[in-house]
């Protein structure tokens, strides 16, 4: 039995300080994965009074299985690096919250951030990195199943579908990733693809290629999920005949990209029509004074390497903004 | 076979030293036992051999059956864990708390000695109000990095309030629970046998769950 420990998640508690409500911070940082964390470190250093508000901490890279290209590890399960992050924040004494939800944002001179709880914090400026969600399939059963054969988080939930048959929709990263898990245990994989090939890394669809019970339908989408009880079969369309037929499976893995969590921004900053918040190249949005970093923006490629330089530069400009008003 | 390896245990025995007070353990095994419980017996004797502060207790589910009721207890292997006077917490283990799952003991075990962040007043106060026995059973696979922390707030509000006691279950040694309530993500919290949450959930939505029973 391995111990995978996070001295970070216990050691690193006790230089945290409590958010306050009745100060304005220079900055307040929304969001725990790579750009909130980032950004916290370089706005401590600067030496701006700093509040972190995280709901989960990590966010996506807490379950990601193995991460081979984030610099400096050649190898880190997800949530080793996630604890790495928060320990180094840890360091500096910063104001900071955990597991709590932020419900609306406000602009203005000094921007208001209203907590689930009630609570209301203020600053003079702030950084919205509060990152992206699972895209949902949107096809009939997908709601009635959730948590009843329709999953997303691989690692969590392939002991539940040893010796039965899953499909996993999305030919990413994420997708071969979760065939890969799946395979170790399940009956049959069948992975669902709406392109002609894989989009993935070569080195996932190698380690993909060595299993012999995955088959992959190319060019091909899932209409609907079909069960009773629990999941019994995926229908799915034949992008190019336009004919369906049935899959038989349990379950089904949804790793179709990301929506950001921008429900916060909404009204209040610049939007695209895929919901993330629009940022210039200094991570400025269209509210004077409010930055945002990492996937819930516009900029190309979810990584963590880029999720964690957009912090950076988000905070580097928040603090310009803070102590020079620029 | 010893359960921490070298680099392990020099870990526990660096984060245990921030643990204020004593926290009593108390394991529920049987005589011959099965499988999962010599782990799970392995695991509370080294756990305990690391700190001063953690006091084992060994009992055998049927013959001390009235500790056993006391803590209700009704499966093994379970460790039970207490403050430092054993009056019961509500926070239970069934299963190796192994995998991710030893933060959640971990911080458990650091909670209960007394060091901890008080909630915010809101949701003190909405903790304090709870006035109908809640029974939270947080399934988990212990190779989900997600579920310590659901397990954490479940034990966090039963710390908190009398009314309240939460189970962590690993569901793969307790399949007929898993398939009884069926499991097939993970962590899924159930609450009093009605309404289930799956994955984490932050406190104000399960006060909110509890507040509907």
């Amino acid at each position: 039995m391995d111990f995978n420990l996070s001295p970070g998640m216990l050691t690193a508690k006790q230089n945290f300080k409590p958010l306050k409500s009745n100060m304005t911070y220079d900055v307040l940082i929304l969001g725990g994965g790579p750009a909130g964390f980032t950004a916290a470190v370089y706005c401590m250093r600067k030496g701006v009074s700093t509040g972190l508000i995280v709901k989960e901490i990590g966010g996506q890279v807490a379950e990601t299985a193995g991460i081979e290209n984030y610099m400096g590890f050649r190898y880190i399960n997800g949530m080793d690096l996630a604890m790495k992050f928060k320990e180094q924040v840890s360091q500096f004494g910063i104001d900071y919250d955990e597991k709590s939800s932020v419900d609306s944002i406000e602009a203005g001179e000094i921007k208001k951030v209203r907590m689930a709880d009630g609570r209301v914090l203020s600053a003079r400026a702030l950084i919205i990195a509060t990152g992206a969600a699972y895209r949902k399939l949107g096809v009939p059963g997908e709601e009635e199943f959730k948590g009843r054969g329709v999953a997303n988080c691989s690692i969590c939930d392939a002991p539940f579908y040893a010796n039965k048959k899953v499909v996993v929709v999305g030919g990413g990263n994420s997708g071969i990733e979760a065939a890969i898990d799946l395979a170790k245990v399940g009956d049959k994989i069948t992975v669902v693809q709406l392109l002609d090939r894989l989009t993935g890394d070569k080195a996932l669809e190698d380690k993909l290629n060595e299993f012999k019970n995955v088959e992959i339908r190319f060019k091909h989408e899932v209409t609907s999920i079909n069960g009773s009880e629990g999941i019994e079969s995926i229908t799915v369309k034949d992008g190019k005949t336009g004919k369906t037929d049935d899959i038989p499976a349990q379950g089904i893995f949804v790793e179709i990209g990301l929506i950001p969590n921008s429900a916060l921004a909404k009204g209040v900053l610049k939007l695209n029509q895929n919901g993330e918040i629009m940022v210039d190249c200094s991570c400025k949005t269209s509210e004077e004074g409010i930055f945002a970093a990492g996937d819930v923006t516009d900029v190309p490629f979810k990584q963590i390497i880029i999720a964690a330089g957009e912090g950076a530069k988000a905070a580097l400009s928040a603090c310009n903004y803070v102590l020079m008003g620029e | 076979m010893a359960l921490f390896d070298e680099k392990v245990r020099t870990q526990l025995k660096d984060i245990l030293k921030s643990m204020k007070d004593t926290v009593n353990l108390s394991f529920f095994t049987q005589e011959f036992e099965c499988w999962p419980c010599t782990d799970v017996h392995e695991f509370v004797k080294e756990i305990s051999s690391i700190s001063d502060m953690i006091k084992l207790s060994v009992f055998d589910f049927q013959k001390d059956k009235a500790q056993a009721d006391k803590f209700n207890v009704d499966k093994i292997p379970a460790i039970v864990l207490n403050g430092k006077d054993n009056a019961y917490s509500g926070i239970k283990y069934y299963g190796l708390p192994g995998g991710y799952e030893i933060n959640s003991f971990i911080q458990d075990l650091i909670e209960l000695s007394g060091k901890k962040e008080p909630f915010p007043a809101g949701v003190a106060s909405r903790i304090g109000a709870i006035d109908k026995r809640v029974r939270m059973q947080v399934f988990v696979t212990l190779t989900c990095p997600y579920c310590p922390s659901a397990v954490g707030i479940a034990h966090r509000i039963a710390q908190e309030s009398p009314m309240v006691e939460a189970d962590m279950i690993d569901v793969s040694l307790f399949p007929y629970l898993g398939q009884k309530y069926q499991v097939t993500s993970v962590p899924m919290t159930l609450i009093n046998d009605v309404y289930s949450l799956v994955g984490v959930q932050p406190v104000e939505n399960i006060l909110d769950v509890i507040k509907k029973l």
